[in-house]
C-alpha cells in the first residue's frame, strides 16, 4: 500500500550554480513507476545538468556539488558517481555514444557484466581470468534487444552499424540490467531517422508497460506528445511547465519552450523555376562515404531555387555534398553553369564559388579551439584573398584583424549569435549558435551556389527556426542557390521549393515541396538497399 | 554596506584565480623558486649581477633553438624532437664555412648562407615523413634525431676536411669533438653593441638577432600562410575542407622548424665559442622542448611569449640552481640538477599535453 503511494522518483527544490552563474533554480519533478516524461526545453535551459545531477556525474561533484534533494522510492539518496546511479537502478543513454568500436553488439551490451565460466587459469588466479560464456551472453543480449523491440544485428561490429543501430544498441545495454527502474534517453531520436525513431518510441512504450519509468529528453515535440504520460517543459533553469501529455499540443509547448511564439509552418512561398537556367548538373555521381554510399546520381539544379535532399540514414543523401566538394573519393561529372568542377579536390570547388556546410560541424565545420572571428573569415581568407592587407606589392599578405572583427560582428548581428565577444571560442557556444557560426563563415564565402547539410541536427526549436530563416534569407536576397540537405521531411517542406528524395543510393524522385508528405514518404523506401 | 566589500573581495580572488589558471600554476612556482635562488645567490657568494648576466648569456645562446619549436606545434606535429636534424645542418654550415677559409664575421655569414639549403632539403625529407605518420609524429621525430646524429658521427670522421683548425692533430683528417671558434665567428652577435656595467654584461646583438627572428614570426603566422598553418594545427579537416593543402602546410612548418635549429645552434656556438661535434647535438632536443612546454605551450599552441618565457624560467633554473647549490653544499651537483630539472620538466609537460577539442 506504502509503495503505491510514493513515487519512485522525487526531486525536491534542486538548485545548481556553475561559480556563481545559477542555470538550476527550485526544480521540482516526481515520476511514478513506469511513467514516461518528457522533457523538453532549448539548448542551455538545464536539461543536461538536471540529468546530471541525477545520473551522479562528476562534473557535478567537481563543481560544488548541488542543493536539493532526490528520493528513490521515498528514500533520500545522493549519487557520489554514476556507478552508484546505476546501482539504484537509473540507466542513461547519453546523446554521444559509449560504445567500444571494435566489439559486436552483444560484448557492448554487456560489458563488464558478462556470464563467466570457471577454468583452469582463474581457478588459480581468480575470477578475472574467467571465460566468457558467450553462448549465454547472446541469450542475454537477444532478450534486452527483444524488450527494446527494435532488431539490431546483435553479432554486428560497433564501427560497421548505421548511427541508428548503435543509438539502439546503447538502449539494449541499459535494458539488459535486471535493476533497471528508471532510464535516462538524453535525445535519442536526433540521429535517428523517422522510421527508427518510431520504433524507439514504440519500444519506450513497451518498457513503460513493464514498470520502467523513462524521462525522455528531446527536440521532436510530436515524439514526446505521442509516448509521454506528462511533459515538463523547462527555460532559463526553471520548470516552467509540468502538465500531462494529453492537455497540450505541439505549438503550446513551443511556446512555453522559447517565452515566444514561432510560427512551425511557415508558408514556404514555393516558387517554381522549372523553366529557369539549370546552374548546375550532376551525372552520373557516386561517392565513397561510408555509411552514406551514393551509387548514381544524375541531378539539375536550377538558378536561383532552394532545392531540399532527403531520404533515409545511410541512403547517400550526405554523400552527395560531401563527394561533390571533394571530402571524400568521388567520380561522375559535375558542371557549375556549364563549366566542369573537378572531383576530389575541396579548393577547385571553392574556387568556383561553391561553398558547404558540414553536417559534422565539429569535426569539419569548426575550430573548435578558436575565435568566432577565425572561423568566420578563415575560408574566405584561405580561397579568395579577402580580409587580408597586402605589402610589398602582394608578397606579404597580412591578416587584417579589424576587417576579420567587422565581418564577424556583422554575421553574430544578422544571425543573432549568441556569445560574449567576437573573439570567444567557438567550443564555448551552444550547437545552434556553432551552426550559426557554421552559415556565417559559408556566407562570408559569397558564394553563388551553397550546400548545406543537416542544418539543424541537435539544435532546439528557436535556433532551428532562425537558421532556416537565416538560409531562405540568403537565397532570397542574394540570389544564392541552396541544396540543402535534411533528415526531416518536415522542415525540408518548409524551406524548399522542390525536394529530391535519395533512396539506395540513387534519386527516386524529385516533387514539389506541395506535394503531400505521403508522397515523400513512399519514394523514401521505394529503393532502400 | 557589506555588500560592495563582499564583490570586491570576490572579483579580487576572481582575478587572482584567472591569473593563476592563465599563467599556470606550476610556471608560478618555477619562477618563485628562480627569483628565490636569485635572492638566495649573494649570501652563498655567488654575485647576483653575474648570475643575471649569466642566465641572459644563456637565454641568448638558447632562446632561438627554443623558436625552433613554434612552427610545427602550430601546424600540429607536435614538439620537434627531431631538432637535432636541423642542429646538424648548422654543424655543416659552420664546418664547411670555415673548410672554405672565411674567417671572422663573414665566416658565421657564410655558415648562415651554407646551413640553409641543406636545412631546407632535410627539412623536406624529415617533413614528408611525419607527412606519412601523422599521429605519431613525435616518437618519430625522436628517432629522426637519433638516427642523424649516429649518422653524423660516421660522417664527421668520413667527410673529407683539411682546415688544420677543425681536424685531429695526429691523423690529418676526421674531425675534432670541439673546435674553437677563436678567429672565427666566436662572440660576433654578443660583442655587437653589448653592455657592460660592473659584472652586468649583455650580449645586445645576440638578443636583437633573436628578437629580429621572433618578430619575423610573429608576423608570419599574422600572414594568410601562417594563419592556415595555425588553422592545420587546430583542425585539419577543416582546414582540408577550407581549401588548405594540408600536407604543404606541415611540410613548410617542419621546413621552417629545422630552419630555426640550424640558425640557432650558430648562434649558440657564437656565444658558447666552440662548434661540439659527434654527439653534442643529440642533448640539444629535450631543453629546448621542457623550455617552451614550461613556458606555457601546449601541443597545439605555441606564442613568442611562451618562448621568452620558457627559455628564461628553464634556463635561469639550469644555470642559477648548480651555482647557488654548489656554493651552499660545496659538493658537485650541477649536471645531477640539470638533468632532474630538465627531464622532470619535460616529463611534467607532457602529462599535461593537451589536444585540439574534437
Amino acid at each position: 500500500m506504502e509503495k503505491k503511494n510514493t513515487p519512485l522518483l522525487e526531486m525536491r527544490n534542486i538548485k545548481k550554480d556553475f561559480f556563481g552563474n545559477q542555470v538550476l533554480t527550485d526544480i521540482n519533478i516526481t515520476l511514478g513507476e513506469g511513467e514516461v516524461l518528457g522533457l523538453c526545453g532549448e539548448n542551455g535551459a538545464g536539461k543536461s545538468t538536471l540529468m546530471k545531477i541525477l545520473f551522479g556525474m562528476d562534473v557535478i561533484r567537481e563543481t560544488g556539488g548541488y542543493e536539493g534533494e532526490i528520493l528513490l522510492n521515498g528514500q533520500p539518496v545522493h549519487f557520489e558517481t554514476p556507478f552508484d546511479a546505476l546501482a539504484a537502478g537509473i540507466g542513461m543513454v547519453h546523446q554521444e555514444f559509449s560504445l567500444i568500436p571494435g566489439f559486436t553488439a552483444t560484448e557492448n551490451i554487456l560489458l563488464n557484466r558478462e556470464p563467466k565460466k570457471r577454468n583452469v587459469v582463474s581457478e588459480v588466479f581468480g575470477d578475472r581470468l574467467d571465460t566468457l560464456d558467450y553462448n549465454q551472453m547472446t541469450g542475454r543480449a537477444e532478450t534486452a534487444i527483444e524488450k527494446m523491440g527494435f532488431q539490431v544485428d546483435k553479432s554486428m561490429v560497433i564501427n560497421e552499424m548505421p548511427v541508428g543501430h548503435k543509438q539502439f544498441t546503447e538502449i539494449a545495454r541499459e535494458l539488459s540490467k535486471d535493476q533497471l527502474k528508471l532510464l535516462i534517453l538524453d535525445e535519442p531520436t536526433a540521429v535517428l531517422t523517422e522510421k527508427e525513431a518510431e520504433a524507439l518510441l514504440e519500444s519506450i512504450r513497451s518498457m513503460s508497460k513493464n514498470g520502467i519509468a523513462v524521462i525522455f529528453i528531446t527536440h521532436r515535440l510530436h515524439e514526446i506528445l505521442s509516448v509521454c504520460d506528462k511533459v515538463v517543459v523547462m527555460r532559463d533553469g526553471f520548470v516552467v511547465k509540468d502538465i500531462p501529455a494529453k492537455e497540450t499540443n505541439v505549438s503550446e509547448i513551443s511556446k512555453w519552450m522559447v517565452g515566444r511564439n514561432i510560427d512551425t509552418a511557415a508558408s514556404a512561398g514555393v516558387r517554381d523555376k522549372s523553366d529557369g537556367k539549370t546552374i548546375m548538373s550532376i551525372r552520373r555521381l557516386w561517392v565513397d562515404m561510408p555509411g552514406e554510399i551514393v551509387r548514381d546520381v544524375s541531378l539539375d539544379v536550377k538558378e536561383g531555387e532552394i532545392l531540399g535532399i532527403g531520404g533515409l540514414a545511410g541512403q547517400g543523401k550526405l554523400g552527395i555534398p560531401n563527394g561533390i566538394m571533394g571530402l571524400y573519393e568521388a567520380g561522375g561529372t559535375v558542371e557549375l553553369d556549364g563549366k566542369p568542377i573537378p572531383l576530389n579536390s575541396p579548393r577547385k570547388c571553392l574556387d568556383a564559388s561553391l561553398a558547404f556546410v558540414s553536417e559534422d560541424r565539429r569535426g569539419v565545420g569548426l575550430l573548435l579551439d578558436e575565435t568566432l572571428e577565425w572561423n568566420v573569415a578563415f575560408p574566405a581568407m584561405q580561397v579568395q584573398d579577402k580580409f587580408l592587407k597586402n605589402y610589398l606589392g602582394g608578397l606579404i599578405k597580412w591578416r587584417d584583424e579589424k576587417a576579420i572583427r567587422e565581418i564577424t560582428e556583422r554575421y553574430i548581428d544578422e544571425l543573432a549569435i549568441k556569445c560574449t565577444s567576437s573573439k570567444q571560442k567557438a567550443k564555448e557556444l551552444s550547437g545552434g549558435n556553432q551552426q550559426k557560426i557554421c552559415l556565417a563563415k559559408a556566407f562570408a564565402l559569397e558564394p553563388k551556389f551553397l550546400f548545406v547539410s543537416e542544418p539543424t541536427r541537435g539544435i532546439d526549436v528557436g535556433a532551428k527556426a532562425l537558421v532556416l530563416e537565416a538560409l531562405r534569407r540568403f537565397n532570397r536576397e542574394s540570389g544564392v542557390t541552396v541544396v540543402m540537405i535534411s533528415s526531416e521531411l518536415e522542415e525540408l517542406r518548409q524551406v524548399c521549393d522542390r525536394i529530391a528524395i535519395v533512396s539506395g543510393g540513387k534519386i527516386a524522385g524529385i516533387r514539389p515541396a506541395t506535394d503531400p508528405s505521403e508522397e515523400f514518404g513512399m519514394l523514401m523506401v521505394s529503393m532502400v538497399k | 554596506m557589506n555588500e560592495p566589500l563582499y564583490k570586491t573581495d570576490l572579483t579580487l580572488r576572481d582575478r587572482l584565480r584567472s591569473f593563476v589558471n592563465s599563467f599556470g600554476l606550476p610556471r608560478l612556482i618555477i619562477a618563485a623558486f628562480l627569483l628565490m635562488l636569485y635572492i638566495a645567490a649573494p649570501f652563498v657568494g655567488a654575485g647576483f649581477w653575474m648570475q643575471i648576466s649569466n642566465t641572459i648569456n644563456r637565454f641568448s645562446w638558447n632562446a632561438i633553438m627554443v623558436l625552433a619549436m613554434v612552427p610545427m606545434i602550430h601546424s600540429g606535429c607536435g614538439l620537434n624532437f627531431g631538432l637535432p636534424l636541423g642542429i646538424i645542418s648548422g654543424l655543416l654550415g659552420a664546418t664547411l664555412s670555415i673548410e672554405f677559409g672565411f674567417t671572422g664575421g663573414l665566416s658565421f655569414l657564410m655558415a648562415i648562407l651554407i646551413a640553409t639549403p641543406i636545412a631546407i632539403i632535410l627539412g623536406m625529407g624529415y617533413g614528408w615523413l611525419l607527412n606519412k605518420i601523422k599521429g605519431g609524429e613525435m616518437m618519430i621525430a625522436t628517432y629522426v634525431g637519433f638516427s642523424s646524429v649516429s649518422f653524423m658521427c660516421m660522417m664527421w670522421l668520413l667527410l673529407p676536411y683539411h682546415s688544420p683548425t677543425m681536424v685531429w692533430g695526429f691523423a690529418g683528417k676526421g674531425l675534432r669533438t670541439t673546435i674553437s671558434l677563436e678567429g672565427f665567428y666566436d662572440k660576433v652577435l654578443a660583442n655587437f653593441l653589448q653592455i657592460n656595467i660592473g659584472s652586468l654584461s649583455i650580449p645586445t646583438g645576440t638578443l636583437l638577432f633573436f628578437a629580429l627572428l621572433a618578430f619575423a614570426m610573429w608576423a608570419f603566422l599574422h600572414t594568410k600562410t601562417g594563419t592556415a598553418m595555425t588553422a592545420v594545427g587546430s583542425n585539419p579537416t577543416f582546414a582540408r575542407a577550407a581549401g588548405v593543402n594540408v600536407d604543404r602546410m606541415r611540410l613548410l612548418s617542419v621546413v621552417l622548424s629545422t630552419w630555426l635549429a640550424a640558425i640557432g645552434i650558430l648562434v649558440y656556438e657564437q656565444g658558447f665559442g666552440f662548434i661540439q661535434l659527434y654527439m653534442a647535438p643529440f642533448y640539444m632536443a629535450l631543453p629546448a622542448v621542457s623550455a617552451i612546454l614550461i613556458g606555457g605551450a601546449s601541443v597545439n599552441k605555441a606564442s613568442i611569449a611562451n618562448v621568452i618565457i620558457g627559455t628564461f624560467l628553464f634556463q635561469g633554473i639550469v644555470t642559477m640552481t648548480p651555482t647557488v647549490m654548489n656554493n651552499m653544499i660545496h659538493m658537485d651537483m650541477s649536471e645531477v640538477i640539470r638533468v632532474v630539472a630538465s627531464q622532470g620538466m619535460i616529463l611534467y609537460a607532457l602529462t599535461r599535453r593537451t589536444e585540439a577539442s574534437k
